[in-house]
């Protein structure tokens, strides 16, 4: 597969280890009483650990139901998804609960914080998701914090803070437990040019670790920009 | 990060929503507690009011029997004991019985062991021409009393007669000029005036009185009598003949037993006056109450399950309020890989929450507030306010179960999708 499309150009290293993510001819279409939509057409992709892609095109094109797709939070209608050599929906939907908490990152243009709880708690929200409550990630909590200039505004809760620093904490939140794959939907939609840039440096360095990959769906040309790579998609099908 | 902590602070930040649940919870325990508190205390009450009337009534009854007791006293023979078969009626017309019985009989009822009455004088009592004066007598023969057997003797209240002497009645002495210490024929035979009497009114006037056995022997009717006087004891109960009458009519089964109009008879019926309309009180009272209780009873029947129902579908649309406005947030958590059945357990848990808070203030509401018409607070058992502050939460979470349900089954992507 990886032969017959030129947007998965990997380096021969990483051909070897299993990648990131792997989208393998797969469709999805939407059944609605007003007739079906081909929201995916075929479409295959593969990111290597360290892929900074970006994602664009015109709305309603497929974006989010790829996106949603590669993060095993709905399941194609035929082709193979992988994540970290995994197939997800493979899984029952407890099991694909936990693989989605230690193996992938999400982040929304809409940030998603839940409104009662503090800074640090919002980070730690992914500790509800599993076995270990124990306070094991507080540590790297307030190291991302830290890292993202929120090491003061532990204890406020989103309202309380500036556009930016919500983003930076669902950031943090999408990075906690390091995982193989961040998946972005349009993440400076509603950000300013400074802010924006705050959060693309801090995907490019995510993926510049080497450990994981992020595949990125936005509108802004700076945002391509950053990416490694870039990938558009009409009607359902990567041009 | 932990699910009662998300919870908690869920909580805090919407204040209403949970605060009108645990209103709900709490409401509805109260009206149950305080109708059954309140029923029970009508219950007590009414209890209280039966015991006071009771008391009251057995007061009376106490003083009005003392009164009987006081008037019995110095009463004097009330009670006649006469053959089998006499003719009552004979005995209102003329005064004295006809048949006789053995003299025995009194003897057999002294040393019976008898208990409900006292001093037991035997007579043989017949209207006869005093042959010497040709007039009309009543000549009654005494042996005086004769002592129970197993009761301590006590001052007899009429002297025998000796042998050989009379007492007379006051138109008897009076007519023919007798006194004390005189002598007098009387049918053949000598007799000295023992006590001639004042004037009675009565039959007592034309009377004489004579030594039993000689009477006996003057009219040839030895070892026979036609009454036994007696005195009601006044221990006796309400229904004293009729106790007299069992026990006598158990040692002496061929006779029968008349009781003389007195004082005492009449202040014993009205105590029994008094007592039936005192009983008749209560029961009204009692009757009345029980009528307001069933009424309450049928207004608590539709209460209860109206209060419980209603109050489940408050926290049930309240619960689905709270899940319609936090969607987004169902969304990211199950994004991020928490399971569903967390998701609902974070949602049942805040209900369990609202009726454990609403429980505990239904159930102090309860015993602070005292219903109208009834004057004590109510009485709830700690088994049942107990059994509020369980059931609440696990019906407020019956109530928010498919709320919470919807939530956890909430397909994250139709929630992220749109973004
Ligand atoms: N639940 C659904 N039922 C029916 N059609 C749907 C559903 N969700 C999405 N679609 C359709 O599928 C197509 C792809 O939708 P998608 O949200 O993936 O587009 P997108 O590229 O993310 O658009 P945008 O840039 O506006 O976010 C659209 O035509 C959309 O109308
Ligand atoms: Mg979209």
């Amino acid at each position: 597969m990886t032969e017959s499309n030129p947007n998965t150009a990997a380096s021969p290293e990483t051909e070897l280890s299993p990648s990131a993510l792997s989208v393998a001819n797969v469709s999805k279409r939407y059944r609605t009483p007003d007739g079906n939509v081909q929201a995916i057409d075929d479409v295959s992709l593969s990111l290597a650990p360290g892929d900074f892609v970006a994602l664009h095109g015109p709305s309603g094109c497929g974006k989010s139901t790829l996106l949603l797709m590669a993060g095993g939070l709905l399941s194609p209608d035929s082709g193979v998804l992988e994540i970290g050599g995994e197939d997800p929906y493979a899984l029952g939907a407890e099991a694909r609960a936990a693989f989605r908490a230690e193996r992938v990152g999400f982040v929304f243009q809409q940030f998603h914080l839940i409104p009662f709880l503090d800074v640090l708690d919002n980070v730690l929200v992914g500790e509800l998701a599993g076995t270990s409550t124990n306070g094991e990630f507080r540590d790297r909590a307030r190291e991302l914090l830290d890292r993202f200039q929120l090491g003061h505004r532990l204890h406020h809760v989103p309202s309380k803070l500036s556009i930016g620093e919500q983003q930076r904490v669902a950031l943090a939140r999408a990075f906690l437990r390091s995982p193989a794959l961040i998946l972005a939907d349009e993440p400076t939609g509603n950000l300013d040019a400074e802010n924006a840039a705050i959060i693309l440096e801090h995907l490019g360095n995510f993926a510049a670790t080497g450990d994981g990959a992020v595949l990125m769906v936005t509108h802004d040309d700076r945002a391509k920009a950053a990416a490694g790579r870039s990938v558009e998609m009409r009607e359902g099908r990567l041009v | 990060m932990t699910l009662h902590r998300l919870i908690l602070r869920e909580i805090r930040h919407r204040k209403v929503n949970f605060a009108l649940s645990v209103l709900g919870a709490a409401v509805a325990v109260a009206a149950v507690l305080s109708t059954v508190g309140a029923l029970r205390a009508y219950d007590r009450e009414t209890e209280a009011v039966i015991d006071e009337m009771e008391e009251a009534t057995k007061a009376e009854m106490a003083k009005l029997e003392d009164e009987i007791r006081k008037s019995m006293k110095g009463l004097g023979f009330n009670l006649f004991i006469f053959p089998e078969g006499q003719d009552l009626s004979e005995v209102y017309a003329e005064g004295f019985a006809s048949r006789t019985m053995p003299e025995e009989y009194v003897t057999k009822l002294a040393e019976s062991g008898v208990v409900t009455v006292n001093h037991l004088l035997p007579s043989l009592t017949k209207k006869l021409e005093w042959p010497e004066q040709k007039r009309t007598v009543i000549l009654i023969g005494v042996r005086g009393e004769v002592p129970i057997a197993h009761r301590s003797p006590k001052a007899p209240l009429i002297d025998p007669v000796e042998p050989g002497h009379l007492v007379m009645g006051y138109e008897l002495h009076r007519s023919l000029g007798l006194k004390k210490g005189d002598t007098v024929t009387f049918m053949e035979r000598e007799f000295t005036i023992d006590d001639t009497y004042e004037a009675r009114g009565s039959k007592d006037d034309i009377t004489l009185w004579m030594n039993l056995g000689e009477c006996q022997e003057m009219l040839d009717m030895k070892g026979e009598i036609n009454a036994i006087q007696a005195l009601e004891c006044n221990c006796a109960t309400v229904d004293r003949l009729g106790e007299i009458r069992a026990e006598l009519g158990e040692i002496l089964p061929n006779t029968q037993i008349i009781e003389t109009q007195s004082t005492a008879l009449a202040r014993a019926e009205a105590r029994n006056q008094a007592a039936a309309t005192s009983r008749a009180q209560i029961e009204a009272k009692e009757e009345q109450r029980a009528r307001l209780r069933a009424e309450r009873e049928k207004l608590a029947g539709w209460l209860l399950p109206v209060a419980t129902l209603v109050s489940m579908i408050w926290i049930g649309l309240l619960a689905f309020i709270n899940v319609r406005e936090r969607l987004p947030e169902i969304g990211i958590l199950r994004a991020i890989g928490v399971k569903g059945r967390t998701i609902l357990g974070a949602f049942l848990g805040r209900a369990v929450l609202a009726g454990v808070v609403g429980g505990v203030i239904g159930v102090v509401v309860a015993k602070v507030v005292k219903l109208p018409s009834v004057d004590s607070g109510p009485i709830i058992e700690s088994g049942e306010w107990i059994a509020a502050i369980v059931t609440a939460p696990l019906l407020a979470a019956l109530a928010a179960w498919l709320p919470s349900l919807a939530a956890a089954q909430r397909d994250p992507a139709e929630v992220l999708r749109h973004d």
